[in-house]
């Protein structure tokens, strides 16, 4: 399949990477080289067979609904670019 | 540079007992190395100030006598595992100047058994590449090097894999999501091994792909891989897919007899245009096997030839899933706005300026094969594949194999800078040997066999059970031994 530059950039908005409109046909080129590659996959007879969820076959370990862990407001914010009054700051998102 | 480091995991921890020298020697002299070691550029923190504490500490214990096998030893820690208080960056722009606020399962694992660590080590950026060219500290570079170029020392854990060749270190951590333990090992001549998924805690290394994603030693030989590997490895509840097994005593499962056991051959792993040389190590590393007494026969893995595209699904989509978390709100870096500028331009410009290329192209790539209307066709898919190459492994295990013989990669280290131009695809293909272990989640170690015809150092990989890697550990050092590698490089950094 051939990526066309409207997708390549559809998909970087939606991977939220800002990428220069100069830089998008390139981008497709290589999104189309990569797809490519994976169309392979389509050679496969997978009639009948499961997507894996789990390369091992075990339940989900589970624990007890209890409190384990908390009160660190301090180290959760420590490596925040902008933290004020205990919060993490961003640029207003509501008017 | 001192005789110290020319020492194994085991033989250090031999002498310390011995009492023939002491933790804080060794980690000077390993300290010394490091130093001496710039022009490998494998080293990117400096630890040495822990270094020298934890040494002391170790010294104590050592007097005490309660002493586990990794006390006193410094090895390097990848720089994908977080570290309490010390800059982890995962060799990423996007996380510059992040200080962990906790430390990884698997690097308390080690500090607990009283090693020491001699600094946070290079590797590819998120762990995504195979020449260690997409890190942000710049590639590291192979001890390795013939006709004066520099050579990749392969990726993603390309300066864990340096750093031990180097002998700057004794051993160092690294993980592997499609060969990133294997592959380096490979291309530097020395071990590496990565164990079954669910054997070592994921909790604290920076994740790429969750389901593929484990950690492992990167060792000088396969003794100091079962004793480093079992420090790090242990059911931890932090993390969900970690398996809840007692952990054995690797290094007492290497007897070195594999009479009786029987190893594959893939006729699958043969591919154009792989160099004679390596054709010849793998029949030779086939009759060696025999020769041990054990029996070798041709298998077959069908799905082999789709590993590779399944896995450029699988691990892009689960790292779009999983790096959505570097947005600039909660650490690392966030990009300057300009007025007018909103919640998703911050978004958008600091992942831009973030993330490298590689990374970009990746997490895209994920992002588009798991968007409404492609999900079905692409990530589905995929997900069916991988569970057909799994399919092909239970097979060959529950036909009466207990291991699989391999090449490790399909030529030697490349020459850095030569992949520049290269269609990413191309790159990709140096996993083509590995990849098919992470997606079946199964042990794989790579053991140093030979050098090619121009000089440069290439492996074969032992493919075991899961959860048996004493009895892989056991048929690698039957085959290490048959093999008798001991090459080094020329130190031309000093």
């Amino acid at each position: 399949m051939s990526i066309d530059t409207v997708t390549a950039g559809r998909v970087a908005k939606l991977a939220r990477i800002k990428v220069e409109e100069a830089d998008l046909p390139a981008l497709a080129q290589e999104f189309t080289n990569i797809l490519g590659f994976i169309e392979q996959l389509n050679e496969v007879d997978v009639e009948g067979v499961e997507p894996m969820t789990s390369v091992t076959p075990q339940r989900l370990y589970r624990r007890s609904d209890a409190v384990t862990d908390g009160n660190q407001q301090e180290a959760v914010l420590a490596n925040a670019p902008d933290a004020r009054e205990g919060f993490f700051a961003v640029p207003m998102v509501v008017e | 540079m001192s005789d110290l480091m020319k020492l194994t995991l085991a033989g250090a921890r031999d002498a310390l007992r011995a009492g023939e020298t002491t933790a804080v020697e060794l980690t000077e002299a390993s300290l010394a190395a490091v130093a001496a070691s710039k022009p490998l550029n494998a080293f990117v923190h400096d630890t040495s100030e822990l270094a020298r504490s934890q040494a002391k500490a170790a010294d104590a214990r050592i007097q005490e006598g309660d002493a586990p096998d990794m006390c006193g030893l410094p090895i390097g820690m990848k720089d994908l595992f977080c570290t309490k208080g010390i800059v982890t960056q995962a060799a990423s722009a996007i996380l510059g100047g992040f200080k962990p606020q906790y430390e990884s399962t698997v690097s308390q694992k080690l500090f607990d058994a009283g090693a020491v660590m001699v600094g946070k080590l290079n590797m590819d950026e998120f762990a995504m590449g195979s020449s260690n060219e997409t890190s942000v500290y710049g590639n590291a570079v192979n001890p390795w090097k013939v006709d004066g170029r520099d050579l990749t020392p392969g990726g993603s854990s390309g300066g864990s894999a340096a750093a031990v060749a180097a002998e700057t270190c004794l051993a160092a951590t690294g993980t592997d999501t499609g060969g990133s333990i294997r592959q380096p090992a490979a291309f530097t001549g020395i071990t590496g091994i990565k164990p079954t998924y669910g054997r070592c805690s994921r909790w604290g290394i920076v994740a790429f792909a969750s389901s593929l994603d484990q950690a492992g030693p990167i060792t000088k030989d396969v003794r100091d891989a079962a004793i480093m590997l079992e420090a790090m490895c242990g059911f931890d509840a932090k993390d969900s897919t970690s398996m809840n097994l007692p952990v054995p005593n690797f290094e007492a499962a290497l007897t070195g007899d594999i009479r009786g056991k029987t190893i594959g051959i893939p006729k699958e792993y043969r591919v154009d245009g792989m160099p004679d040389a390596l054709e010849t190590l793998w029949s030779e590393g086939r009759q060696m096997l025999r020769d041990a007494g054990a029996i070798v026969k041709d298998i077959s893995l069908p799905h082999t030839k789709y590993a590779l595209p399944a896995y450029y699904v699988i691990a892009p989509a689960e790292a779009s899933s999983n790096l959505a978390r570097y947005d600039g709100v909660r650490f690392g870096h966030r990009a300057k706005l300009e007025a007018g500028d909103g919640i998703t331009e911050m978004y958008e410009k600091t992942r831009a300026e973030g993330f490298g290329a590689e990374v970009q192209r990746r997490v895209m790539v994920g992002t588009y094969v798991l968007s409404a209307g492609f999900y079905d066709a692409y990530y589905n898919r995929a997900r069916r594949v991988r569970a057909l190459i799994k399919k092909d492994f239970d097979d060959v295990f529950a036909a009466g194999v207990d291991a699989i013989l391999t090449p490790s990669t399909p030529s030697a280290a490349f020459g850095l800078g030569e992949m520049a131009n290269a269609d990413p695809v191309q790159m990709y293909l140096f996993d083509v040997f590995t990849v098919t272990v992470n997606l079946a989640g199964l042990p794989g170690i790579s053991v140093p066999a030979g050098l090619d015809s121009q000089g440069l150092p290439l492996g074969l990989q032992l493919i075991g059970r899961p959860w048996e890697e004493g009895d892989l550990l056991n048929t690698a050092f039957a085959l290490e031994n048959a093999l008798g590698f001991n090459a080094k490089p020329n130190q031309w950094w000093l």
